[in-house]
């Protein structure tokens, strides 16, 4: 097959291109540690009632530095999380670890924290973890960004960083 | 373009294949039309500019607005574009041109089905609705006829391949010897793409959605039919776009004045699409739960893969058309590019296309990123860069291409070029507007999909600039879009009223190396379609596998959401009832 030199010289820097991508992401999975979203446990969305944490979601300390907080996104709130529908913010200690477990209890939902790469699904049966740090004290917004029915646009949420003296485990 | 050559039109050799062309057309400007309506209607609306829907009714007009331009408009477009280029590069009439009009018959009606479903959510009375956008992500639930309408189209689609696969066996048996001319190779490497592809949307619709909309079966998996979804979600952004590759291979090295570079590969492009589009689909799905790592690790390093194709083919188009610019009399590095025919709306309009292209390509390597994809993934970004590739690349490419076709399948000038070339710039202004800003809205963490430009609770932080500067660039941009689809349409309308002219046929010249150069095994479809096939399967076995070990095919359990309230009402009626409720509208 004929092939022009340039057009190989082309092929050549593309593929060079194309690997330097996957490496750089893989160097961003391994080097930097940014995980996955993963496959981790399934639910019955209609028994959440049933479920250990899920029938009481919300902030819970599981270390030292550590937090679980557990989210249901249903149509049009987060619990926690919404707070224009009456549920309290989710409010952590600054400079914590924070895992998301999330699920939904009906539709398909998006759960992002604006502004930061906290970001993932929330699927009907699925729960999706997320581990992040949180650094400074500070407010953030949290979207649904996936439509989920007529009032998509009214589900949004509040997640408050607060200095670690203020942060009373109690409240939450 | 419309001069006088004295060469007989497709038109004139083909009159009947010409009238499927002209129909699958028609079907495909009248829904671009009104998704370009549907398209200003959502601009102004979500900037907050003006409005006159409530924001609940803005899912109607998204719903429509995705479906409308990318199912209805781009497929019409390339089955009549195939149409054409299957019969001309065969020189050859389909074998039974009555299953030519059954097959774009059925994808009209299925087509109708699912758009009146769709525009029925407006009038709530009648308590039919399919606001559950392009994706349709269940356990939102449409109503029936939708996915109906959806199978139907999908099986004229496949018929339409059939009838091209019969053309072109039919031409091998008296052409034993011969390479497949690269239009038809297009053609059959396109179509066999899309067999693949539709296997999950078909499995996700006929075994799933449609018997679950009628209540034959209780639950469905919302991941599984999501991941079928996506299955096929990726492959037809590239059913969307091999169109405009077949344009800027074959049609716009002649508007240029040339020859295209490389027969051989432009066959290895296409090949490599038909083995990398569908092993990718996870990629929609990064951060979905339920999907290990791995599989995600495994999309991704394909989908990087499929960007060689498109790295490949800017290369080639790029050379043709310098060919072209030189043969024209252009000199000099880069002093060529003055000698292109820029007055030409179908090659201003393509190249202006291609390179939006790029750009596109670009905020695309972003997304297929892995673990960046977490800032990006359902912020406005995405629309943007979509809205660059299909949205641009494919659609100013189609208008183009019109520009070029219209007097072979009409025998009828155009009624304005310098309308036309202020259409196409006109497209490329308004784009660069507004995608921008939607990149940029998407990095501050505005999200896509949602009627509303802010939230009562925070308001989104900008690095720089403000969101009410980044509206107002997405307000014009979508204006200027909408009135170039009006300059693009009526400039058609207008052009029917052109007296018919004798002698406005045009001939593609062959490549500057042709498909003799290259190996014989490039044509070897069977053996494309079975690679394909395994790096499908090694790309879906295990993560379907896995969905459904842990939560069933049918899932763990939860109700169905219709997306009105009312929809047991209307199953009783039946379809009859729908269909009466429909007539009523029309009225």
């Amino acid at each position: 097959m004929h092939i022009h030199k340039y057009e190989k010289l082309w092929f050549g820097i593309s593929l060079l291109l194309i690997v330097g991508f996957i490496a750089t992401v893989t160097y961003g999975a391994v080097g930097a540690g940014i995980q996955m979203v993963n496959n981790d446990e399934t639910v019955n969305p209609n028994a959440l009632s049933e479920h250990p944490k899920f029938s009481d979601p919300g902030v819970e300390q599981v270390g030292p530095n550590e937090y679980d907080v557990y989210v249901i996104a249903q149509q049009f709130i987060f619990r926690p999380g919404s707070t224009v529908a009456g549920q309290p913010p989710i409010t952590v200690p600054a400079n914590s670890t924070v895992n998301f477990h999330i699920t939904s209890l009906d539709v398909i939902h998006g759960f992002s924290v604006v502004g930061t790469n906290a970001n993932t699904m929330a699927i009907p049966g699925e729960v999706a973890e997320i581990t992040v740090e949180v650094d400074e004290p500070q407010e953030y917004g949290i979207v649904c960004h996936e439509y989920c029915g007529q009032a998509h646009h009214t589900m949004e949420g509040v997640m408050k960083v607060v200095p670690e003296d203020e942060y009373n485990g109690s409240d939450q | 373009m419309s001069t006088k050559t004295n060469t007989k039109t497709f038109a004139d050799r083909f009159p009947e294949e010409a009238s499927i062309v002209r129909r699958a057309f028609l079907v495909a400007f009248v829904a671009l039309g009104l998704g370009a309506l549907f398209g200003i209607i959502q601009a102004l609306h979500r900037t907050n500019v003006l409005r006159f829907i409530p924001s609940t009714d803005y899912y109607t007009v998204l719903t429509a607005h995705g479906v409308l331009l990318v199912i209805v408009f781009t497929i019409f477009f390339l089955v009549g574009l195939y149409q054409w280029a299957i019969t001309r590069s065969l020189d050859r009439s389909p074998e039974n041109i009555t299953f030519t009009k059954a097959w774009l018959g059925l994808m009209s009606l299925g087509s109708l089905l699912a758009g009146a479903t769709i525009l029925l959510g407006f009038i709530n009375e009648i308590g039919i609705s399919a606001d559950v956008l392009f994706t349709f992500y269940a356990p939102l639930q449409a109503h029936p006829l939708f996915y109906a309408g959806l199978a139907v189209f999908l099986v004229g689609t496949w018929l339409a391949g059939v009838d091209w696969f019969r053309t072109w066996l039919a031409w091998r048996r008296e052409n034993p010897d011969e390479r497949i001319p690269l239009q038809t190779f297009m053609v059959l490497t396109s179509m066999i793409m899309w067999y693949i592809a539709t296997i999950g949307v078909a499995i996700a619709v006929l075994f799933f959605l449609l018997p679950w909309s009628l209540g034959f079966i209780e639950t469905v998996n919302p991941l599984l039919t999501r991941t079928l979804f996506w299955f096929f979600g990726h492959p037809v952004v590239y059913f969307w776009l091999l169109p405009a590759y077949m344009l800027w291979y074959t049609v716009m090295p002649k508007i240029a004045g040339g020859r295209l570079f490389s027969d051989p590969l432009a066959r290895v492009v296409f090949v490599l699409f038909v083995l990398l589009s569908t092993p990718v689909g996870i990629h929609h799905q990064y951060v979905d739960p339920g999907i290990a790592e791995g599989f995600k690790f495994i999309a991704m390093v394909n989908t990087m893969f499929l960007l060689l194709p498109s790295l490949l083919t800017a290369f080639t188009v790029v050379a043709s058309i310098e060919h072209g610019a030189r043969q024209r009399g252009g000199s000099g590095y880069l002093g060529w590019l003055k000698a292109l025919p820029w007055r030409d709306p179908a090659f201003t309009g393509m190249a202006l296309a291609g390179l939006m292209f790029a750009a596109g390509g670009f905020s695309g390597m972003v997304n297929a990123g892995m673990n960046i994809n977490y800032l990006v993934h359902n912020t406005l970004w995405v629309p943007g860069h979509f809205h660059l590739t299909v949205g641009t690349a494919v659609t100013l490419t189609m208008m183009a291409g019109t520009y070029w076709l219209w007097p072979q399948i009409t025998n009828k000038r155009l009624y304005s070029r310098p309308i036309a070339l202020g259409q196409v710039v006109m497209w490329f202004g308004g784009m660069a507007l507004m995608s921008n800003a939607m990149h940029v809205a998407g990095l501050f963490g505005v999200p896509r999909r949602t009627a509303e430009p802010q939230y009562q609770s925070f308001s989104f932080e900008t690095v720089f600039g403000t969101v009410g500067e980044l509206r107002i660039q997405i307000a014009v941009g979508g204006a200027l879009l909408f009135l170039s689809t009006v300059l693009f349409l009526s400039n058609l309308m207008l052009s029917w009223g052109n007296p018919k002219t004798s002698g406005l046929g045009q001939t593609l010249p062959p490549a500057l190396s042709g498909p003799s150069d290259s190996p014989r095994v490039l044509d070897n479809l069977k053996l494309w379609t079975v690679i394909a096939l395994v790096l499908v399967v090694l790309a879906y076995a295990l993560p379907l596998g896995s969905i459904v070990a842990d939560s069933g095919l049918l899932g763990p359990g939860g109700n169905a959401y219709p997306v009105i309230v009312d929809v047991s009402q209307i199953l009783t009626e039946g379809f009859a009832g729908a269909f009466d409720s429909f007539a009523e509208v029309i009225r």
